[in-house]
């Protein structure tokens, strides 16, 4: 559904790095990483909104070469909605009727009133939450078979992240449609995701399976006097304090030993450690 | 059937789906030949990832305790829990074989060992 090869993109003080990681119809994946670590940089790219090198095909199509197509194929929720903010709902709608060809009105409305949406409101009254659902409403009624959401989980609450779960459950039950959307909010990712990518500072340090990605690492601490050479090298992000330390390792590098106490890295632990190494 | 997940367990996800599956074919809770909810409907309702369910049917599938029919979903196998209970015998009888290696080593005599387990049996009861 979603194939990305060699994604390149420089700005002043920052690279993302020959980026590359596919998406399979049906699934859902989290792209996580710090602030700045490239997720929304790769989100614009997907969505041909900056120059970029490399090659992102969406469904089989160039999204440069192609754009038309890929454009009536891909559903976007961001930070702020797209639609001029003086627009009523009922507007958003002849706005994007006109846009999508494959546009369903009454989709359009059933999904508002489920959402709890009055037509006469404007754009501008939305709150963060609101906004995220309008936009889904929006990708949904205009048949998107790949959803792309920018931190749609960050400023909403926890009930509301919860509802989003479920509307993203509920698009891919068919099997036809994909899921990416990046957060730094682990928890939501820990749950639903099948698949992880997990940048950091511009490089691609993991994509994946999500439950692959969670057995991969361990984070180890004891005294650091018992820590020899050759574990020493495999130390990823290694933090001091006193005679002790803390560091993350992959598994397979590490063999039990009782001078040290380890337990499963989690995504916020393998980003953390990740940073720390970079 | 009922379906729970503990998400800050030790247990794996689709361990934990697997067992509560087996459970429900022993006690005859889903009987043989009965369709089993579908792998991204469940994933919907527990909230789990699509790749979870799928590899917890895999894994019964390839157990035999399952089958699926292509585009229509997966089914309860004929047999299912009769194979079930050979594994639980056969685990029965593992445990029991480390027991009488363990007796052996402390001298213990047959009977006493007979007596400790009817000892145990009589504690359950209660």
């Amino acid at each position: 559904m979603l194939d990305i090869t060699n994604l390149c993109k420089k700005y002043n003080g920052f690279e993302l790095d020959h980026i590359s990681f596919q998406l399979p119809k049906g699934f859902i994946m989290g792209l996580v990483g710090k602030n700045g670590a490239g997720k929304s940089t790769t989100i614009k790219s997907i969505m041909n909104m900056l120059d970029f090198q490399g090659e992102i095909l969406v469904n089989g199509y160039d999204n440069i070469r192609c754009e038309k197509q890929v454009k009536q194929t891909v559903g976007v929720v961001v930070d702020q909605p797209f639609f001029p903010t003086i627009f009523t709902l009922e507007q958003v709608e002849k706005y994007a009727g006109a846009f999508y060809e494959n546009w369903g009105k009454d989709a359009y409305y059933k999904l508002l009133s489920k959402f709890g949406r009055l037509p006469k409101k404007k754009v501008s009254e939305l709150s963060r939450g609101m906004g995220v659902k309008l936009q889904l409403a929006v990708a949904l009624s205009h048949k998107a078979k790949l959803l792309l959401l920018d931190e749609p989980t960050s400023g909403l609450d926890p009930v509301a992240r919860d509802e989003l779960m479920d509307i993203l459950m509920e698009y891919i039950q068919d099997g036809e449609n994909s899921v990416l959307f990046s957060t730094h909010i682990s928890a939501d990712l820990e749950k639903i995701a099948d698949y992880v990518t997990v940048l950091s500072s511009g490089k691609l340090f993991y994509t994946g399976e999500k439950d692959i990605l969670m057995e991969k690492y361990a984070i180890i601490k004891g005294n650091y006097k018992n820590v020899s050479g050759e574990l020493e090298q495999n130390l990823i992000g290694t933090r001091k304090y006193g005679d002790s330390f803390e560091a993350m390792i992959l598994k397979e590098k590490y063999t039990a030993s009782d001078a040290f106490q380890t337990e499963n890295a989690k995504i916020d632990d393998i980003l953390i450690y990740a940073e720390r190494s970079a | 059937m009922v379906i729970v997940i503990k998400n800050n367990s030790n247990v794996p996800i689709y361990d934990q789906i697997k067992n509560q599956i087996l459970d429900a074919i022993m006690s005859g809770e889903i009987k043989e030949g009965e369709c089993l909810p579908s792998i991204r409907g469940l994933a919907r309702d527990l909230k789990v990832s699509v790749i979870t369910t799928t590899k917890a049917y895999n894994d019964l599938e390839t157990a035999g305790y399952i089958f699926a029919v292509q585009g229509k979903g997966y089914y309860v196998s004929e047999r299912s829990n009769e194979i079930l209970y050979e594994k639980l015998l056969e685990e029965i009888e593992s445990h029991f074989d480390q027991a009488i290696l363990i007796s052996k080593k402390a001298a213990l005599k047959e009977t006493d060992l007979i007596a400790i387990l009817q000892n145990l049996l009589k504690q359950e009861e209660r």
